[in-house]
């Protein structure tokens, strides 16, 4: 049984333009499934707009899907009510990208590390501030530091007192939405590695969203690359890197800079904006900006198949065995 | 952030008078030279002198000892009433803010009905209604006043329900009666206590104009409006019948805004 699983999820949300109120409707997350197990990392990469986090919002039921189905540990959690959602919050958790917006500037850090507790019915506090301490031992924050206020730490503190947060109900699953892209790339690495040390410890699982693809490629155990609210490629994470089947992932990896630039590749630069996920293009919602469109690929949703073992992409062009290559094993 | 305060002269100036009158108004019987409702016709319409340095009314009162006695009930209109509408309008909006839709909207259009009136016009038919005493002016002023705090309150409920700060809260199981008192409240507090610190001030003017037509304190009340408004026979004869209380206004208006001001400007996070 995988701890999240989740099938043909849709987030579409209706918006109003104009004075006399046509409706239109955003598909933000457009038939989305995947599956993730206990101790795995999966990373999300796509553009600003791909739906990335509205997925994540959207499997925390903080939004409620327009449709699909989310299993975790089994429970079918996509109908529940607030009250029965709260037991499921416990078990999975949110990580949020801004470090200066996702902590009340009103609260010191004991109140924000405490509150989750004092939610869920912890009723004596010296056994809260036994979690507490326990936890802010782990992501490096001092005792005598609990009675401070968000605005006297600095970004990357700020950030850990944030995965501390989504700690402290010990959950099984944490949805990190962009959780390091706000910070310094020196601190950058202090969390990323944070969260793998956690990761081991307590054996946690991750939806790791980012749209930084050496930051992704670092942590994940398995990618998924978003484009308009589907996912267009999933595979393990090196099998990703090295072999990428779809002409988007492609042109995503090829913009990644290398220290070496001899061995950087031709770049592979996209014509054009994402289009408006308002009015997503016919077919292949890539096809505006595929190098290889064909007329097949106006006509035809691609769907998400199997290309070669455990290497999943939607691309009609893509044909199954295509350019097989050993697959290096992942921990 | 407390030296700021000191560092401007006008918002220490605030703070002066607005201490002053807190001081006159708890000590006034030990204060006042005279009882403010001792009635010595023999001594009437006296220009100010040593014995009584703002002169005597129409029927020979102590003007300085009613001024004086002038700034309990004008304290107490301004304080009641803010105390009152405040927590209703601030409640009232936070609700609209974080409930949105329908809720929203009724209790925006009910506001919108009480802001479509010019606020003395709405205080002045409720306070005649009610008939002319100091109790039903607070009541009409506590009703006109809570819509303001409700758009304050609603517009800054408005730019943080969407913070990470309040959907971290939600995803970890809050309630939304938790989220509003726990996360979004004490950030909406900031604007509207600073609104309602100006607001002080315009309460008492309201009322001491209220008073001035009738509706409000009635004589021998040493309320300033009503004191303005009895001096309005005599005024070429006696100027300081006058004068006074309408300097007691002045003051404590200018005292209250130049303090609620300050407040502003050190709450506002662009200046920190």
């Amino acid at each position: 049984m995988s701890l999240l699983e989740v099938k043909e999820l849709k987030q579409h949300f209706t918006i109003k333009k104009g004075f006399l109120g046509e409706k239109k409707i955003v598909k933000a997350v457009d038939g989305v499934s995947f599956k993730i197990e206990q101790g795995e990392t999966l990373g999300i990469v796509g553009e600003s707009g791909c739906g990335k986090s509205s997925l994540g919002r959207t499997i925390l039921q903080l939004i409620k899907p327009t449709s699909g189905v989310i299993h975790f540990q089994g429970r079918d959690i996509t109908h529940l009510s607030r009250k029965e959602m709260k037991d499921v919050r416990k078990e999975m958790q949110i990580v949020f990208q801004d470090p200066y917006a996702s902590l009340n500037p009103r609260s010191t850090v004991r109140t924000i590390l405490e509150d989750p507790l004092i939610i869920h019915g912890i009723k004596s506090r010296h056994k809260r501030m036994d979690i507490i301490e326990g936890i802010i031992d782990k992501i490096g924050i001092r005792k005598d530091q609990l009675d401070r206020y968000p605005h006297e730490f600095s970004g990357g503190q700020r950030q850990r007192i944030g995965i501390a947060r989504a700690l402290t109900l010990s959950p099984k699953l944490i949805i990190a939405d962009e959780p390091v892209s706000a910070l310094d790339v020196s601190v950058q690495s202090q969390v990323l590695n944070l969260m793998d040390a956690l990761q081991k410890e307590l054996n946690l699982s991750y939806i790791f969203i980012s749209h930084d693809l050496s930051v992704v490629q670092h942590i994940s155990d398995r990618v998924a690359v978003m484009y308009l609210g589907k996912i267009v490629e999933i595979a393990d994470v090196d099998e990703l890197y090295q072999n990428p089947l779809h002409p988007y992932t492609k042109a995503l990896l090829s913009a990644v800079p290398l220290p070496d630039p001899a061995q950087m590749k031709e770049r592979i630069i996209l014509q054009g904006d994402l289009p408006s996920p308002v009015n997503p293009p016919s077919g292949c919602p890539f096809h505006t900006r595929c190098p290889q469109a064909t007329p097949e690929c106006k006509a035809e949703i691609p769907e998400l198949r199997e290309k070669s073992m455990d290497h999943w992409a939607a691309c009609i062009h893509v044909q199954p065995g295509q350019k097989q290559s050993i697959r290096t094993s992942i921990s | 952030m407390v030296r700021r305060v000191f560092l401007s002269p006008l918002t220490m100036l605030g703070l002066f008078i607005v201490v002053m009158i807190v001081i006159l108004a708890i000590f006034a019987p030990w204060i006042a030279p005279n009882d403010p409702l001792q009635v010595n016709l023999g001594q009437k319409l006296l220009p100010p002198s040593s014995e009584h340095l703002f002169g005597t009314d129409e029927v020979g009162r102590d003007i300085l000892s009613r001024i004086i006695f002038g700034t309990r009930i004008s304290l107490k209109i301004g304080f009641l009433v803010v105390i009152i509408a405040f927590p209703i309008g601030t409640i009232l909006g936070a609700i609209a803010g974080y409930a949105g839709g329908a809720v929203d909207q009724v209790i925006m259009r009910i506001t919108d009905i009480f802001l479509s009136f010019p606020g003395i016009i709405l205080s002045m038919s409720i306070a005649a209604a009610l008939g002319p005493s100091i109790e039903n002016v607070l009541l009409a002023l506590a009703v006109t006043w809570w819509p303001w705090y409700t758009r304050i309150v609603r517009s800054s409920v408005l730019s943080i329900k969407n913070s990470e700060f309040v959907e971290s809260a939600r995803a970890l199981g809050a309630s939304p009666i938790r989220i509003l008192i726990k996360e979004i409240i004490p950030n909406t507090i900031g604007p509207a206590s600073i609104q309602a610190s100006l607001d002080l001030g315009f309460v008492i003017l309201s009322a001491a104009g209220l008073s001035f037509i009738g509706l409000g304190a009635q004589p021998p009340s040493p309320e300033w409006g009503a004191m303005l408004s009895s001096s309005r026979e005599i005024l070429r004869d006696a100027w300081w019948s006058a004068t006074f209380p309408g300097i007691a206004i002045l003051l404590t208006v200018l005292g209250f805004n130049l303090l609620g001001d300050g407040l502003r400007d050190l709450l506002d996070p662009k200046n920190r």
